[in-house]
């Protein structure tokens, strides 16, 4: 078994605790408490954490962040998501072959009522930004977050952000979840529910459930920030083991320190796709090419130079036809795409890499927005279904406010200036139309907009305007 | 030759055209900052790290104007770029040897008087050169290396590799 763990990073030094033994199938592994199992396993060399319920085809990780449940496992005869859960001294390890089994769980009944001025939903940078704003006000607040580390894709960040200085601009994206982290540890009026989901909006309140409590919430406001999921791609094979989200990827590599693979293929020339591919060369992996099927790269110039300055070819107008090995991927199969998407024969090429990762965008994950019942419409250009909102983050159903990705497909600064603004709103239904708030709310606004007019945010500028609910809810 | 945003790879024409290529006398007279950013990205951290304030910006998503008058050549902004695209170019002592200070980030770690291959935007191997001088930037912890390198191949050589 082929040990993954990065152990020397140009940039990353890995906090790993204390080395403690797991055990995967019967099998001794070294793992480090506090981690995630998931990379944990993976680390030792595993590719096949389960197999699917009907077919028996092998599973692994994909999404590392609780979202797709590729890596579930039995974890002391329990069902898990192994990605999302801490690695402990002992723990006893077991694929799944079929469904996991419901008896297994406890019964659950609410062990908590929380009456709360706020929920935020969701640790990253746009749940965080709203807590910013309500930290220290005499408003309760509950951030519930269902990942291991509070900071959400900022953790696994390493390069340096753009901006401007009031935007953390020169900074790398886990050092920002760092300091905000640490900041907000030190809130006395937030309570931080951590590995916590929110999973459903119920007649008498909003119940979250974490390993081992349930909670019942009853908030006045509620900010919904869950973020973001990863798309995946359509292609023959496209489950094996190795096809990997270009985040989940990012997750193993720069939060825990272990390489997702040696040889890689990088599907999606956008900002993640060319960022990931750099952050591989850093890790120590080989990345044989980035496919993009328009004819043009997709992200930053900057960021391809990057990689192309280390000799990795950008592919315009490719597309992969899939992917083949027994138990993880051994050759990619790409071939040339025409104007109108059509594979031109005999251009087909195979590269042989171990892993292949996909940076085809993000949809919005409106999953628990949408049990509040707020106006929902289609954007494709904002990413997908999206909730209406008012320009200051309000849904359609008073108090329930909405910021970063879910509300359309952007980046982390933005999601921070949108927390800001939720929180401000929140602040003035509070507290009244204050000239301290309005004004500070009235500045976020201007940024926002002067973020926006880059040309390559043109798509996100020109259709913002579609998902604004008309009349205002919030002043 | 075919759009950068095809390719991830610029050519001195485009650069120029940019204005990013002082006049011969300025390259000749010392250390200058060639800068390759040639988005539109909103961001000023060049504007805000440089110590000479030779660096501006009217609204954060123009290009960087940059007064060859007041750049020392001085480096700041090469560990600073969050694009790493700046880079600072020497051609100012006799000889045929120039110097091109570039930003690092890739194990193993760069140290003086280290033989390293020199890649070019395409990543080519264009020649050998050795580090002159190597710093890691306070704030981005990136390697800020000065090589030494062929003169004609001041304007190439966008990167190494350090062979240990």
């Amino acid at each position: 078994m082929k040990d993954r763990r990065i152990y020397t990073h140009p940039i990353l030094d890995f906090k790993r605790g204390k080395e403690i033994t797991i055990f995967f199938e019967g099998r001794p592994i070294r793992a480090f408490e506090g981690e995630s199992l998931a990379a944990a396993i993976y680390g030792a060399g595993v590719d096949v954490f389960r197999l699917s319920p009907s077919l028996k085809r092998p599973r692994a990780v994909f999404c590392m962040v609780g979202k797709c449940g590729s890596c579930i496992v039995r974890v002391n005869g329990i069902p898990a998501r192994s990605c999302v859960t801490p690695a402990e001294e002992n723990m006893r390890v077991e694929r799944i072959s079929d469904l996991p089994e419901a008896s297994k769980y406890e019964k659950r009944l609410i062990n908590e009522e929380l009456e709360t001025d706020v929920l935020i939903v969701g640790g990253g940078p746009a749940g965080m930004a709203s807590a910013e704003v309500l930290c220290g006000t005499d408003l309760n607040v509950v951030l519930a977050d269902d990942q291991i580390r509070l900071g959400g894709q900022l953790i696994k960040q390493t390069h340096i952000f753009f901006g401007s200085k009031e935007l953390f601009a020169g900074k790398r994206g886990f050092e920002i979840a760092e300091e905000y982290a640490s900041k907000l540890s030190k809130c006395p009026n937030l309570r931080v529910l951590s590995r916590t989901t929110v999973i459903g909006v119920f007649k008498e309140g909003i119940v979250a459930v974490s390993d081992d409590a349930t909670y019942l919430i009853k908030p006045k406001y509620v900010v919904v920030a869950a973020g973001a999921y990863e798309n995946h791609l359509v292609f023959e094979n496209n489950d094996l083991p190795g096809v990997m989200g270009a985040g989940g990827a990012q997750t193993l590599m720069n939060v825990w320190g272990v390489k997702p693979g040696n040889e890689v293929l990088v599907v999606g020339s956008g900002n993640v796709g060319l960022i990931i591919s750099y952050q591989l060369l850093q890790a120590g992996a080989e990345v044989k090419a980035v496919i993009e099927a328009l004819p043009r790269i997709g992200g930053w110039f900057v960021h391809a130079a990057k990689i192309r300055r280390y000799g990795v070819p950008i592919l315009t107008s490719h597309t992969i036809l899939g992917v083949n090995g027994a138990e993880r991927v051994e050759e990619a199969i790409v071939a040339q795409v025409d104007e109108k998407w059509n594979v031109v024969e005999g251009t087909e090429k195979s590269f042989k890499v171990d892993t292949v990762l996909l940076a085809v965008g993000l949809t919005p994950n409106t999953d628990l927005v949408r049990q509040f019942g707020v106006a929902m419409k289609y954007i494709p250009e904002l990413g997908g279904l999206v909730p209406l909102r008012t320009q200051y983050m309000e849904t359609s159903v008073e108090n329930v406010f909405i910021a970063g990705d879910l509300a359309a497909i952007e980046e982390a600064t933005t999601a921070f200036i949108e927390g800001w603004i939720a929180g401000y709103s929140i602040l003035i239904k509070t507290y009244g139309e204050k000239e301290e708030y309005l004004t500070k709310r009235e500045n976020l606004l201007k940024m926002l907009h002067e973020y926006r007019s880059a040309p390559v945010s043109e798509k996100v500028r020109k259709s913002w305007n579609l998902s604004l609910l008309t009349g205002g809810v919030a002043k | 030759m075919k759009h950068f945003r095809e390719t991830g790879v610029v050519d001195l024409d485009t650069l120029i055209k940019m204005g990013y290529i002082p006049e011969e006398t300025r390259l000749r007279a010392g250390p200058v900052a060639i800068y390759e950013c040639v988005e539109e990205i909103p961001c000023n951290v060049c504007v805000f790290s440089c110590p000479f304030n030779a660096v501006s910006k009217n609204r954060i998503t123009d290009l960087p104007r940059i007064d060859f008058s007041r750049c020392t050549g001085c480096g700041v902004c090469v560990g600073r770029c969050p694009g790493l695209a700046v880079f600072v170019i020497d051609i100012s002592k006799e000889g045929n040897i120039g110097y091109v200070t570039l930003p690092h980030e890739l194990l193993p770690a760069p140290s003086k008087n280290d033989e390293v291959v020199l890649l070019d935007r395409e990543g080519r191997e264009v020649g050998r050169g050795v580090v002159t001088r190597v710093y890691r930037d306070k704030v981005t912890r990136s390697w800020v290396v000065t090589v030494s390198v062929p003169k004609d191949l001041v304007m190439a050589v966008r990167a190494i590799k350090v062979i240990k």
